[in-house]
């Protein structure tokens, strides 16, 4: 076999060079250690924050969401009008320096209007997303833990509800739960503080929560038959009160992951379905704003003052981006999968 | 009687361009395979065994580029050829099987489908004869009933019946080289040793050239007339199978041996894995890979790369613990 | 295959059911009667007490209701006096069909390329403009993108027709508006879809076979990609129905889903009711029509 063959690249020749002696005493660890880069050890949380941050996409949305809010909730503050108040004489006027967005048919300002608009798709979103997890969570824990037959039924109501055609649904139980809340609302005490922001805001709120926990359900489901099998001792010594504690300590913990991107990407669908139900009509009613009324109420004069349509579509459409972003973001940074 | 030279590999440098920096997989390697040999090349994750392999196949993913060195397949130098004239080497001449046979069939074509893909493409043969084809590579490869099986779906087979398909699949064009990845390790022990047979069937009967890369020692010792064991990017030991485990010379090639579990240990015996953490490829240690990781480090070996030093007849072994001053007996 | 196609038989027959079942009963929720308003006369109101059993329990009025169904009587409109509600749906569908049908084909022809395009070309240029714009434009509601389409185009531009005639020059805004929200999910899913192909073993395999990027891309992870965008195709048919109620109104297309708005404004209800079970119906169809096809594409649901 040809003696060079295989050799590899040229190295130094031991016997050509004069190598000192103390070179080949044994090297300390202190030596060794300094050739190993350590790497900063993070929690999951931590890593997953600084992730998002490095994500630009996802810290402008953030930012313009912050801007939303305050825009909405603080803005009314430093305006000297209020969402239903007529100013005679300032009728149908275009934006400028007085009413930024101009004013409607009634003279009302379309700025303040637009704010309050935002304020309740902001509200219904962030209500109803919750009303989910809340109501998801509970329905999967129970349904994880009693397991068997009863785990069997249950999904299966959930398989049935999301095969439904939504937003029929949604329309149907808008239309039928309006009277009903109504009355409700009038001859019920505690609720007078809250009836004035309409059955309709409520309806919303009971239509999205009824028809939108399934998957939050099904992830918590997971998380418990997973805990269930390894604590399964556990759960059998522990009486019927330390199955609260378990879920508490143990299946919550690990489902908040999944749980908090799908509740951010459940907001923008709510304020999707609000802004929906109130373009035809069976949302907000007046004099409250929503953003999707406004549309339909300046989709009338479209030809006259199409400025009064561009601002209520840019703030919807600003909201449901900056969510979705969000929750984009969020999915990629807790996702537990390595990524390549 | 001397076997023609098949391939042969000098100084390869492949490297990772990653938005974080340069990742210097495979740092000057060179080796060689003639016909009818098969060699195994193992070492650890991020050794740069398989970047190195796959290197001959131009198949490397990006960011990895080939930034220096040669590899001569057949005569021809791999590293010059364009994308098309590749094309007609892979899967024709050089062949390769992958590790999981479960994900390395398409799902949604039969397997009868596949084996006829390289036969029509390369060996231009019609739908018919690639078909009867397909069927005798099955039953080569000890596939029973490869009338049915053919026209079934990877899903149908089991494990071993997949890795053997894509044995056959690979075997189609009569390659002169044989590549396989880690085709054992998503396997049971003794479908492992069946693969094996058949490779070793082919190597013998058809004069195949194979290169075998693993982290699995025990089937080099089947199969492989040399073994190339890498580290860090580099060659640490390499030669005939018969003198490296005969005398292993490398630390790290102890430590290998020193982790494998023994079938014929009398007494408890504690299995030795190797400490610490593998290399930093994107700055890599101007000595030895080992080094940090090393129980034997000495300081000229975290700052000059050792020679090859000779152990037997082909086999060398990259250590200063070699050199006559470190005063351990070597020659 | 059989069993499986059984199966969703059953399933979506019992779907329908609930719909059915659910849409009687929430109704009748609405105090008084859903067949009767203030506008019915004496006669008609009669008319509907024997007909539908106003006087009878719940649970047999329901019973009756289903008998009616099942001989294609959905009642009368309240407000479109002396039509059936099945005349008029039937009227109203052609339109909303034909935008329906050829926003699912434009959403189908513009999405799968571009998806893949991204997909193959990732991290490109391409890639990222085609993230951007369907990120973007996937958070603007259908009704949303409609209006500003007028104003843009209707005002600003004065070029769209203003009143409605079926005329394709009405169609262009419309179908356009339809097909956005579509476009713009088809193209994530299918590069999202075809990038995870892409990362699988057997296209490595592929490539170590010899192929050209052309088959491997179009032959192998393409067959892989497309079959989450078939799911897709249910929901899709179902968001293009529900689309279309805004669609339609902002652009005066006599369509269903027009009429249903106004009817659910007016307090229509036997339309509601009859638009939501056949509208509902057709969903859970065509959903289980997907179904089939994707029983066709996918081998491990073709054999068993």
């Amino acid at each position: 076999m040809d003696k060079s063959n295989g050799k590899p690249s040229k190295r130094i020749n031991p016997f050509s060079m004069h190598i000192n002696p103390a070179m080949f005493e044994r090297a300390t660890d202190e030596e060794k250690q300094e050739l190993v880069i350590m790497r900063r050890s993070t929690s999951l949380w931590k890593d997953a924050m600084r992730r998002f941050r490095k994500n630009t996409f996802a810290m402008v949305a953030l930012g313009l969401l912050i801007v939303l809010i305050l825009f909405a909730f603080v803005g009314p503050l430093f305006s000297p009008y209020d969402y239903d108040q007529f100013n005679k004489g300032e009728e149908k006027q275009g934006p400028n320096l007085v009413h930024p967005f101009g004013t409607d048919d009634f003279g009302r300002d379309l700025l303040v209007r637009n704010m309050y608009g935002t304020q309740i798709s902001l509200s219904v979103g962030i209500i109803a997303a919750a009303l989910t997890v809340i109501i998801g969570s509970i329905y999967g824990s129970v349904s994880g833990f009693i397991g068997g037959r009863t785990d069997n039924i249950m999904m299966r109501i959930i398989d049935i509800i999301y095969s439904l055609p939504d937003l029929l649904v949604v329309i149907l139980l808008s239309v039928t739960l309006r009277k009903p809340l109504e009355t409700l609302l009038e001859n019920t005490e505690w609720l007078k503080g809250i009836s004035g922001l309409g059955a309709p805001f409520f309806s919303m709120l009971i239509v999205f929560a009824l028809l939108y926990w399934g998957t939050m359900g099904r992830i918590v489901r997971g998380e418990v038959l997973r805990i269930k099998e390894q604590e399964y001792i556990l759960a059998a010594t522990a009486l019927g009160a330390g199955r609260a504690k378990i879920i508490r300590q143990h299946v919550l913990p690990n489902c908040v992951g999944p749980v908090i991107v799908t509740a951010t990407l459940q907001i923008p669908a709510a304020i999707f379905t609000e802004s929906f139900l109130s373009f035809i009509g069976l949302g907000i009613s007046a004099p409250l704003a929503s953003l999707g009324s406004m549309v339909t109420d300046a989709l009338g004069g479209i030809y006259s003052f199409p400025y009064r349509i561009v601002f209520p579509a840019l703030l919807i459409s600003l909201i449901i981006l900056a969510f979705n972003t969000i929750g984009d973001a969020l999915r990629d940074v807790l996702d537990p999968r390595m990524k390549k | 009687m001397e076997n023609k030279r098949l391939l042969d590999i000098k100084d390869l440098r492949v490297s990772f361009f990653t938005p974080g920096g340069e990742v210097k997989a495979v740092r000057g390697v060179s080796w060689s395979l003639d016909e009818g040999e098969a060699i195994g090349i193992v070492g650890e994750s991020g050794s740069g065994k398989t970047v190195s392999v796959y290197s001959i196949m131009r198949l490397l993913q990006s960011p990895g580029k080939i930034i220096g060195g040669s590899i001569k397949f057949d005569g021809q130098e791999i590293t010059a050829l364009s994308e098309k004239e590749m094309r007609e080497i892979r899967g024709n001449r050089i062949a390769m099987i992958f590790q999981d046979p479960m994900t390395s069939l398409n799902p949604v074509f039969t397997v009868g489908n596949q084996i006829r893909e390289p036969l029509k493409l390369h060996l231009k043969m019609d739908s018919a004869s690639a078909n009867v084809r397909a069927i005798e590579l099955l039953r080569t490869v000890g596939i029973p009933n490869p009338k049915r099986r053919v026209k079934q779906y990877p899903f149908e087979f089991s494990g071993g019946m997949r890795q053997r398909a894509m044995i056959s699949m690979a075997l189609g064009c009569e390659p002169k080289l044989l590549i396989a990845d880690e085709p054992t390790t998503a396997l049971d022990v003794t479908i492992q040793a069946q693969i094996l047979e058949i490779m070793k069937e082919l190597k013998q009967r058809r004069s195949m050239s194979i290169i075998l890369i693993t982290h699995d020692l025990g089937i080099v010792s089947d199969i492989c007339d040399k073994i190339i064991i890498m580290y860090g990017g580099e060659i640490v030991e390499y030669g005939p199978i018969e003198s490296l485990f005969e005398a292993p010379s490398h630390q790290y090639t102890l430590g290998l041996i020193g982790s494998l579990p023994k079938i014929d240990v009398t007494e408890k015996e504690v299995l030795t894995p190797i400490e610490g953490t593998p290399v930093d490829l994107m700055h890599p240690p101007a000595g030895c890979p080992f080094a940090p990781r090393c129980s034997e480090t000495m300081k000229i070996c975290l700052t000059e790369k050792p020679p090859y030093y000779e152990i037997g007849e082909g086999h060398y072994s990259a250590c200063w613990l070699h050199h006559k001053e470190s005063g351990k007996e070597e020659n | 295959m059989l069993k499986y196609i059984l199966k969703r038989i059953v399933w979506s027959a019992v779907t329908i059911f609930i719909l059915i079942t659910m849409t009687f009963f929430l109704m009748h929720l609405v105090p008084g009667s859903p067949f009767v308003s203030d506008k019915t006369t004496p006669i008609e109101k009669a008319n509907m007490e024997k007909k539908y059993g106003l006087d009878k329990p719940l649970t047999t009025q329901y019973t009756i209701y289903l008998g009616q169904l099942a001989k294609g009587d959905f009642g009368t409109s309240l407000t479109k006096k002396g039509r059936t509600v099945l005349s008029i749906i039937t009227g109203k569908l052609p339109y909303s069909a034909k935008l329906g049908f050829m926003a699912i084909a434009f959403a189908l022809i513009i999405g799968i390329p571009l998806g893949c395009a991204a997909a193959i070309k990732h991290e490109s240029l391409l890639d990222r403009i085609i993230m951007l714009f369907t990120t973007v434009f996937i958070s603007v509601p259908g009704f949303v993108l409609g209006t500003l389409f007028v104003v843009i185009f209707g005002v600003l531009l004065p070029i769209a027709p203003t009143t409605w005639e079926d005329i394709p020059a009405n169609y262009v805004l419309p179908v356009l508006t339809y097909a956005f929200y579509p476009i713009c999910y088809i193209t994530k899913l299918m590069r999202s879809s075809m990038l995870e192909t892409l990362g699988q073993d057997y296209i490595k395999t592929a490539h170590a076979k010899g192929l050209s990027g052309f088959a491997v891309n179009f032959k192998h992870a393409l067959k892989n990609s497309i079959l989450p965008v078939i799911t897709y195709l249910g929901p899709l048919t179902a968001f293009l129905i529900t689309g279309g109620f805004a669609v339609e109104k902002i652009f005066s297309v006599p369509g269903l889903g027009r009429f249903f708005i106004e009817s659910v404004q007016g307090r229509d209800y036997p339309v509601i009711m009859g638009t939501t079970i056949i509208l509902g119906s057709l969903m859970i169809i065509m959903n289980f029509f997907v179904d089939l096809i994707y029983s066709f594409v996918d081998p491990k649901i073709k054999l068993r």
